[in-house]
């Protein structure tokens, strides 16, 4: 039976690899290359790649360096960052990346997607939104890193993205980032009810525990994850890391028990 | 030499990538003349079966394909809608297929489902086999990446090498004398793939 997909995502800033707490203080964690192979050997279920510099800083995406990753990585692979037209989309396809992450741009131009979707195919055009909860508890759309407020509420961007169509919807949690004190479930719920493409969930992930009792609420989910992966321990030593075997086990009985 | 056609449609460089990590020669065919230096051809294939059917067409590699496959039996493997191709027609599109396993193209039946997202089915499944060799190593409860709403429906039995299921039971590879096809992405399998791709490499032409 089709499982839960279990991934990974890494942050990119100046060629190497940080990890953010709430967004902010990008603390470096390694080289990306070393990463991809030790996912590799872990053989997780796909890899993510958020450059979080490229759409505030830069006006391209580091293809050299995207093309370094793709050709380590032995799994499906997201690149996300700087992505603003159907020339860079495609560019970063042909270097052999699976699916492009988008996010500032479509909510300037939401028919970008559709540009995008009939050159490298709907499936491989992923949308990326960054939500945090405002004083009375809304939630809202932020872009460039979290810097800039979206005016266009989460539910009416959800409703034009489930009427455009795209291949996946990766919601972050800025509130919880980095913060390893699990998922807002909340959140997940409340899109998961709006949009019916498949969703991934980042943003705050504790433990192995804490992903599976996502994939348990949702049985078909993405369960992504930063901090955990690249972190071991209460001091948040660095050490790249993946779902251990018990766990990955856990994941293979959900996709056997649920019920389509 | 493993030929991979390049018709436009397709993740070339991750298969390039594997076999350059399994210490075997390959090359990117582009026109007609390169597919008789081919012992063995891979067919990959991305998006809908109109759009790859119509750009395979426009490429005019389509007849020294059938030549090699059809006629010197050339040993070849079609990759997600790079098999889906080689099917009579397909449900998603009007353009005829190559034909080379009798068969058609249906979209999943998502009838009684309750979770969502229903398609495209994506993510990892496990794989049921007959006992071919194409599948000597290959781990079967941790089977393989898919990415697709549409499967080959194999019209006979004896074509179908291994199944799957998402909702209700399909054929996710095929097979008929030198011909292999594979739904999934073995391109982005970890081992599993890299093994398949291996035991591809070591199938005779016939």
């Amino acid at each position: 039976m089709l499982r839960s997909r279990v991934i990974p995502c890494l942050l990119l800033h100046n060629k190497g690899l940080v990890k953010t707490v709430k967004f902010k203080d990008p603390k470096y964690v390694g080289d990306p290359i070393n990463a991809v192979k030790i996912f590799n050997e872990k053989e997780a279920d796909e890899l993510m790649f958020l450059d979080i510099g490229a759409s505030t800083a830069r006006t391209e995406p580091d293809y050299a360096l995207i093309k370094k990753i793709a050709n380590e990585c032995r799994m499906p692979l997201c690149y996300g960052g700087g992505v603003k037209s159907v020339e860079q989309a495609q560019k970063i396809i042909k270097l052999g990346v699976e699916k492009v992450a988008l996010s500032s741009v479509v909510f300037d131009r939401p028919e970008i997607i559709n540009e995008i979707a009939s050159v490298i195919g709907r499936q491989s055009v992923v949308v990326v939104i960054d939500i945090k909860k405002n004083i009375f508890g809304k939630y809202e759309i932020y872009k460039h890193n979290g810097k800039i407020k979206v005016k266009q509420g989460l539910d009416k961007t959800l409703s034009i993205l489930e009427e455009i169509g795209i291949g996946e919807l990766v919601v972050n949690s800025i509130d919880n980032d980095g913060e390893m004190k699990g998922y807002d479930i909340h959140l997940a719920d409340h899109v998961r009810n709006l949009v019916s493409c498949p969703l991934t969930i980042l943003g705050g992930a504790s433990s192995q525990e804490n992903i599976l009792n996502l994939i348990d609420r949702f049985k078909v989910i993405g369960a992504a994850a930063g901090s955990l992966f690249v972190f071991k321990g209460v001091y948040r030593a660095v050490l790249i890391n993946y779902l251990d075997k018990d766990y990955r086990e856990k994941t293979f009985k959900i996709a056997c028990e649920k019920k389509n | 030499m493993i030929g991979i056609v390049d018709y436009g449609s397709g993740n070339i460089q991750a298969i390039l990538n594997i076999y350059k990590r399994l210490k075997l020669e390959t090359f990117i065919i582009m026109e007609p003349q390169d597919i008789s230096m081919a012992t063995k051809l891979i067919l990959p294939g991305v998006g809908a079966f109109d759009e790859a059917m119509g750009k395979l067409n426009k490429s005019g590699l389509r007849d020294s394909l059938d030549e090699a496959v059809l006629q010197n039996g050339v040993p070849v493997m079609g990759i997600c809608v790079g098999m889906q191709i080689m099917a009579d027609s397909s449900e998603e599109g009007a353009l005829k297929g190559l034909g080379w396993i009798s068969g058609s193209v249906e979209r999943f039946d998502t009838t009684g489902m309750n979770i969502v997202p229903k398609l495209p089915h994506m993510g990892w499944n496990d794989i049921s086999t007959s006992e071919h060799p194409i599948f000597d190593g290959v781990d079967k409860k941790i089977g393989f990446y898919f990415l697709h709403s549409y499967f080959f429906k194999a019209d006979k039995k004896d074509h179908v090498i291994a199944t799957s299921i998402y909702n209700h039971k399909f054929d996710c590879a095929i097979n008929k004398k030198n011909i292999f096809g594979f739904q999934f992405h073995p391109e982005k399998s970890h081992s599993n793939g890299i093994r398949l791709f291996k035991n591809f490499s070591e199938m005779l032409q016939c």
